[in-house]
């Protein structure tokens, strides 16, 4: 096959070749310049008493230990509540609802709608309803159920092309072979649509984590260790913002939290394509 | 009365023990056994507002649990609009506000903690080393648009106004007598680190910045350079002895006069207790 | 292909029980733009109430302090700087998802996609940051002041890159094998098949990846907000400065109040109705079956 395509290569191949590298390449060389940046100015402040010691000097000293429990417990609530949800309605709209249902597209246009709402507007929304509507206060429990709203969008729409790609055939087999829809559902369609799952909580995660806006509103600046969900409790974006942009001298410190937030986020897409590849690709084979 | 009383036993603790880092850190058990404020003082304030002065806010208020275990201090930033806000509707205890307060905010009672001076800064390469005020607003208004008319290079200003609403465009704004919609300006920023850092990316710009802020990246090699206003040099210690023209008071409001814990922290935060974290955080103490 | 609820009864009472628990995420879902329309509108309402809608269109100026509420320039500036962006880093996006699956060695793949999904994770603020201090000066260097509608499109680009890279990227691993199989037994070469076979194939997972990238273009804020200069003004080349209505929010929300802060409001309102009549002319565009 290969060769097949080496010697079709013409002109307008040779062209499209060329395009393609090059934009790879484009994109590679941006990001590693960016990459670099954050490696060459955080590094040196990186280590062990960095990671656990608590923040001093508002922050130009001393560590992000409390800093990384309440980045993980935010997450934690953000996609906790997010992925069923997110997930629910993805299989919703996919599985058991026609192109025609008003439902089903009154459903899909305000998702769309929903992802181009900026952050601030998030962080506004949440402060009003999760502080204070629902007596949440600024918390953990308020920024990640803010957080949440917000990565809806993107899971569902990743999702819901995960289970599009599953081919139907697997739908009238399980059908033919007597199973109930949430059997075909959990042990098929589920498996089968991990890609796109993945896809929407990479892209989640990853917006969960940078997001500034919409937290210091919500879960806020605090930077103690946090005790509960209804303690408040400082983002690592936040961190990095206030740092950045608030704090004279703080540059150093906020690079090396970047270091860390790019660093945390390598651990958790890894584990997530890891957990795609083995567990679900094994389900799918095993059912 | 209660006052003097309050006054005087956090003179009586809080000293010595602002005195040494360690001590600080961790409160001997037997403080409470004693029976002193440490074991009235209990609960927990929600301080929010002001971006300006959150970071100093939670120093404080890291000190002031230290001293009284069972208090919890919860700073949130914001922006002082939401200091007001919260505050008024009785989201926060304390609220915060980085500018003087406004007529329609009589129904607050407002304590100031500390000032904060502003001053033009330029690109440390630029050879011009002090604007006479009349040029200032000549370069803000667009009537100078160009350095070589103030004695510069040959080069197009940049000018750097900060956002509608920012309490440090206010105390521009009403010392040059201009107004806002006369300002031409090629960047507009919000905080104060954008404009240092737009400023140092730029070297024909011009803009003004908090000047603790300026004044710590200009001694730590953030290539600015503060300028003089009516011929006061732009320092902490000119804005401390009262010289320096520019300036805006740092306030702590609440919506009824405060009462215990309230009281009692913002008293803290005025007394002489707490003037190190004010230095630290490049802020002015206020007189005595 | 979608087994619909209502005409094939289940025999199973586990599938009705699905089913409600899944309409109900789907209703929740649904309600959060509801809830959040609201209460822009219930913000928004006292600047409406007493200065008009028409106000924020026809004013001379945007000077809320000075009680002139004019969103236009804003308006243009958020749409040229999507525009600009959607229009690089679409192209740009599904070339690097091509790569991926189909010019890459899987050596290079296999990290390229780690660097990406890497990308759509690093706060804006740090894109930001970089942008203030590395593009900016650049541009500056090409044409005084520096930031300006430039540094916002190439910046807005990089930030939704990832988005569209990663969508196409899993709308191309989903085209069925058979396909790339019949394309390769007919003989077509790699571009071909590509353009032809997989493109087609794949259309309704771009089509969601530039919906999603778009909604990031519009929506993003900080980054924005350190790049483009910032000052209330309809661009007339690339190197203007601009404000963009996001941008307006979070650089003034922190210090207003009464009418200002409520017109911060009304800048919300116009995003969201921007982007409703975006999703609006996609679905015109296609027909309404642009997920099919």
């Amino acid at each position: 096959m290969v060769k097949t395509l080496e010697r079709n290569l013409d002109g307008r191949e040779l062209l499209a070749s060329t395009l393609v590298w090059s934009a790879a390449a484009l994109v590679t060389a941006t990001f590693c310049w960016l990459l670099w940046d954050i490696l060459w100015h955080g590094l040196s402040q990186i280590s062990w008493t960095f990671l656990t010691a608590l923040p001093r000097n508002a922050g130009r000293e001393g560590g992000i230990g409390p800093i990384l429990v309440s980045t993980a417990l935010i997450l934690g609530v953000c996609l906790g509540v997010s992925v069923p949800i997110g997930v629910g309605t993805a299989v919703l709209l996919a599985e058991f609802t026609t192109d025609a249902s008003l439902f089903g597209r009154l459903t899909r246009r305000s998702l769309d709608v929903l992802s181009g709402v900026p952050s601030i507007v998030f962080g506004l929304f949440g402060n009003a309803f999760f502080c204070k509507t629902l007596g949440l206060g600024f918390s953990i429990l308020s920024g990640g159920l803010t957080l949440a709203c917000m990565v809806l969008p993107i899971l569902i729409r990743s999702t819901e092309e995960g289970f599009r790609a599953v081919p139907a055939g697997y739908r009238l087999s399980a059908a033919a072979l007597g199973l109930s829809r949430t059997t075909t559902l959990f042990h098929l369609l589920l498996p089968a649509a991990g890609p796109g799952l993945l896809v929407g909580l990479v892209l989640g995660v990853g917006r969960a984590i940078a997001e500034t806006a919409a937290l210091i509103f919500t879960s806020g600046y605090v930077d103690r260790m946090p005790e509960s969900l209804l303690d408040s409790g400082r983002a690592l974006s936040i961190h990095i913002f206030d740092l950045s942009m608030n704090v004279s001298g703080g540059d150093a410190n906020a690079y090396a939290s970047a270091l860390v937030l790019v660093v945390l986020l390598l651990a958790i897409n890894g584990t997530a394509s890891w957990l795609a590849e083995h567990w679900l690709h094994r389900r799918i084979v095993t059912v | 009365m209660i006052r003097c009383h309050a006054l005087f036993m956090l003179k009586k603790y809080a000293a010595p023990v602002a005195l040494s880092m360690a001590s600080l850190m961790c409160v001997p058990p037997s403080a409470g056994a004693q029976g002193t404020a440490a074991d009235q003082l209990t609960g927990k304030l929600v301080i929010t507002g002001a971006s300006t002065l959150a970071p100093l806010i939670a120093e404080i208020g890291k000190r002031f649990e230290s001293l009284y275990p069972k208090v919890r201090i919860d700073v949130q930033s914001g922006g002082s609009s939401r200091g007001v806000a919260d505050a008024r509707q009785g989201l926060a205890d304390i609220g915060m506000v980085s500018r003087a307060m406004k007529e329609d905010e009589r129904d607050l009672s407002a304590f100031p903690v500390a000032r904060d001076g502003v001053c033009p800064i330029l690109h440390q390469e630029n050879p011009v080393q002090a604007l006479a005020d009349e040029q200032i607003v000549a370069i803000y208004t667009g009537t100078i648009t160009n350095w070589k008319a103030v004695g510069g290079t040959d080069a197009p200003i940049t000018v750097v106004n900060k956002a509608e609403g920012r309490s440090t465009l206010e105390v521009f704004l009403h010392y040059f007598k201009l107004k806002n919609v006369d300002v031409k300006a090629q960047v507009v920023i919000g905080d104060n680190e954008q404009g240092v850092k737009t400023v140092a990316g730029n070297r024909n710009a011009i803009g003004y910045v908090s000047i603790g802020t300026a004044e710590y990246d200009a001694t730590h090699g953030v290539p600015i350079k503060l300028l003089p206003i009516g011929g006061v040099a732009a320092s902490t210690e000119s804005v401390r002895n009262g010289a320096f023209p520019l300036s805006r008071p740092l306030h702590l409001v609440t919506r009824t006069p405060p009462v215990e814990l309230a009281k009692a922290f913002i008293e803290y935060a005025q007394s002489r207790a707490v003037h190190d974290l004010i230095k630290q955080q490049y802020f002015v103490p206020l007189a005595d | 292909m979608t087994l619909s609820s209502s005409n094939t009864l289940s025999r199973w009472p586990t599938d009705r029980l699905l089913l409600w628990l899944l309409r109900g995420a789907a209703a929740i879902a649904g309600a959060i733009v509801l809830l959040i329309v609201a209460f822009l509108v219930m913000e928004a309402l006292p600047v409406l109430r007493h200065v008009g809608v028409a106000r924020f269109f026809t004013d001379p100026s945007w000077h809320p302090a000075e009680g002139f509420y004019n969103l236009t320039p804003m308006l243009w500036g958020t749409l040229f700087a999507m525009v600009g962006s959607v229009l690089i880093a679409t192209p740009l996006g599904i070339l690097s998802a091509v790569f991926c699956h189909y010019y890459a060695p899987p050596v290079v793949a296999r990290p390229y996609r780690r660097l990406i999904e890497l990308l759509a994770g690093i706060p804006s603020v740090v894109y930001g940051f970089w942008g203030l201090v590395v593009l900016v000066p650049l541009i500056g260097a090409i044409h005084p002041p520096g930031p300006s509608l430039l540094a916002g499109i190439v910046i807005l680009t990089i930030m939704i890159l990832p988005t569209i890279a990663l969508m196409a990227d899993a709308g191309l691993a989903n085209v069925p094998q058979q396909y790339l199989r019949g394309a390769a037994a007919l003989g077509l070469p790699r571009w071909a098949t590509i353009r032809g076979v997989v493109f087609p194939a794949a259309k309704s997972g771009l089509f969601t990846g530039v919906i999603l990238e778009t909604g990031r273009a519009i929506g993003e804020t900080m980054a924005i907000l350190m790049v483009c200069g910032n000052v209330v003004q309809t661009p007339h080349s690339l190197f203007d400065p601009i404000r963009t209505l996001t941008a307006n929010i979070a650089l003034e929300m922190a210090y207003a109040v009464g009418d200002h802060r409520a017109a911060l409001f009304v800048s919300g309102l116009v995003l969201m109705g921007m982007i409703a009549a975006l999703v609006a002319a996609a679905d015109w565009i296609s027909h309404g079956r642009i997920y099919g």
